[in-house]
């Protein structure tokens, strides 16, 4: 049993071709790694998968559930958790809101009008153990436009983890930052148990390859290569379309 | 000092009629709670949930034509009122499902739209609006024996209802269903993906704002006991969108400033300044430029600066010889 499968998938934009017949295997535990260069389609896979984009065919399934038709919603539900390459946070709530939110998503007491949010202790104090996972609880009450672009980054894994997701979808999670933010983000993503299955977009592969154990390479909208760190950096196909030799 | 600022504004509010000094005053009172309730109700989808609309009197005109009809008819005011409020619901859910499909301008064209449909039924189908000539109703309620004739007894029954208008407000702004509200607003692609239902989240907000809306209109219909596609317009439903922006989206007490500002100006300063249309404007091309996110905050922002200033700088501490610092 995989823990997400995906089966001839395919997406076009008009005549644009994205992601052709797509075929991917994840299992419990893995750290897959997924690369290819610009415009491979690999933001538009995660898309898919997480249903912010309906395929044009082809399947997804997460623990052998057919997830296809499944809205997007109903999938953070399931356990697809997300980060974007583009930070995606609440710029004007504090820290400790956003990982609020993150963990209100997927609890009923989100339609409650009536009870007051800050006194859901349990809650507040779940979200502050979220923030000290990620060494940000002395900024719990800060706003986020208020924190460094590294601090944010963590934010973003955070408010993924906050979820207990199965399946964790970590879009270009080092893009713009330093080399010590980085060593405290590559920390963090490898101090996350086996119990989440973690597919990673990355382009600073002296980072990436460090993590990875299964190596996908897209291109055009196609695998072209997928194995071991050493088979793909191996591959005459991957020096070709994506280290430019 | 909190609990204590409120008991100060209730007790303020509550004395407004012995107060005042005339009718007319009081009458005026009046028509900023009730507009403020309005303003309350608009603010909810434009400043918590982001969605700007230009329909909502449209549904303020719903409660009030419906009222007015169902006393009319025949019906007592408990009818009257629940009927109007129900009416005022289901036409917002059938609003809020046609408007929804769009975001941004979409949306706003949609609510426009929607607003104008309304305003041409009360214009056109004379048989059930009677037309320009608008619907007459004779007498306020009585509830629980008070007589609402009076401006006072009406000015204190609008100002119970507002209360629980802002009270309602300010336990929906603290609620987790408030922070939902909020997240729709500011990142709706992520709260999709953290598990959120961002359109039935709008949706819900858009029934809370409508029931406000039509409490509102009904309040309008029993203070004019009349109702005339006046009500419904394109510039009643820009009006309140006025009141809310210029007061401060998304704040509590902004919407309540904004409607104070438009009905002073509509009622006293119109009585003494012939072009106060000119006036307003003026005021609100001035909010716009010194403070674009409303009086309230605005305000808010200026006592921050001020205090900063006056404030001496902290004393720096020196360093000295053996390491220590201080005097």
């Amino acid at each position: 049993m995989s823990a997400l499968a995906v089966r001839s998938l395919e997406k076009s934009f008009g005549g644009l071709r994205v992601t052709a017949a797509v075929n991917l295997a994840v299992e419990p535990g893995e750290r897959r790694l997924i690369i290819g260069p610009n415009g491979a389609g690999k933001t538009t896979l995660f898309n898919l998968v997480t249903g912010e984009l309906r395929p044009d065919g082809g399947s997804i399934t997460l623990f052998d559930r057919d997830i296809t038709r499944i809205p997007s919603r109903r999938r953070a539900h399931l356990g697809i958790g997300r980060t974007y390459q583009i930070i995606t946070l609440f710029p004007r709530e504090t820290l400790l809101r956003n990982i609020t939110l993150s963990l209100l998503g997927l609890s009923p007491l989100r339609w409650n009008p009536l009870v007051r949010l800050e006194r859901r202790a349990a809650l507040i104090a779940r979200a502050r153990e979220v923030l000290a996972r990620v060494g940000l609880d002395h900024l719990a009450d800060r706003p986020v436009a208020q924190t460094s672009y590294g601090e944010r980054r963590r934010v973003e894994v955070a408010m993924a983890l906050a979820q207990d997701p199965r399946v964790l979808l970590l879009d270009e999670p080092f893009a713009g930052l330093s080399i010590e933010e980085r060593r405290d983000v590559l920390r963090l993503v490898t101090a996350i148990p086996r119990a989440v299955t973690i597919v990673m977009i990355e382009h600073d592969m002296d980072v990436a390859l460090d993590f990875a154990e299964r190596i996908t390479v897209l291109h055009l909208g196609e695998v072209v290569v997928e194995g071991t760190r050493a088979e793909v950096v191996a591959h005459p196909r991957t020096r070709e379309i994506y280290l430019g030799e | 000092m909190k609990p204590f600022a409120i008991a100060i504004a209730v007790v303020i509010l509550g004395t407004v009629p012995l107060w005042v000094g005339g009718t007319y005053y009081v009458n005026v009172a009046s028509q900023i709670l009730l507009f403020g309730i309005f303003a309350l109700g608009v603010n909810v989808l434009v400043g918590y949930a982001g969605l700007v609309t230009l329909g909502h009197a449209g549904l303020f005109g719903i409660a009030a034509y419906t009222g007015a009809r169902l006393l009319t008819g025949g019906h007592g005011h408990v009818v009257a009122a629940a009927g109007a409020v129900v009416l005022t619901l289901v036409a917002a859910a059938v609003f809020a499902a046609l408007s929804l499909r769009g975001t941004g301008l979409g949306f706003v064209m949609i609510t426009v739209a929607l607003g104008q449909i309304v305003w041409g039924i009360a214009y056109r189908w004379i048989s059930i609006t009677n037309g320009d000539n608008g619907v007459s109703i004779t007498g306020r309620p009585s509830p629980l024996g008070l007589s609402l004739a009076s401006a006072a007894g009406f000015y204190w029954a609008t100002l119970s209802i507002f209360l629980v208008a802002v009270a309602s407000m300010a336990i929906f702004v603290a609620s987790p269903f408030g922070a939902s509200v909020r997240g729709t607003r500011d990142q709706p692609r992520r709260m999709n993906a953290l598990g959120y239902h961002v359109w039935m989240t709008r949706f819900l907000a858009f029934l809370f704002s409508a029931f406000w809306s039509g409490v509102a209109g009904l309040l309008f219909l029993y203070y004019n006991q009349f109702v005339s596609p006046q009500v419904v317009a394109l510039t009643a439903s820009a009006e309140v969108l006025l009141m809310v922006i210029s007061g401060g989206t998304g704040t509590l007490l902004g919407p309540i400033v904004g409607a104070t500002l438009v009905v002073v100006m509509k009622s006293v300063a119109s009585a003494y300044i012939e072009r106060w249309n000119f006036v307003l404007g003026a005021i609100f091309v001035a909010i716009v430029v010194f403070m674009p996110e409303g009086l309230v905050p605005g305000t808010a922002r200026l006592a921050r600066w001020v205090w900063a200033a006056r404030r001496p700088p902290a004393a720096t501490p020196v360093p000295v010889a053996d390491g220590k610092s201080g005097r």
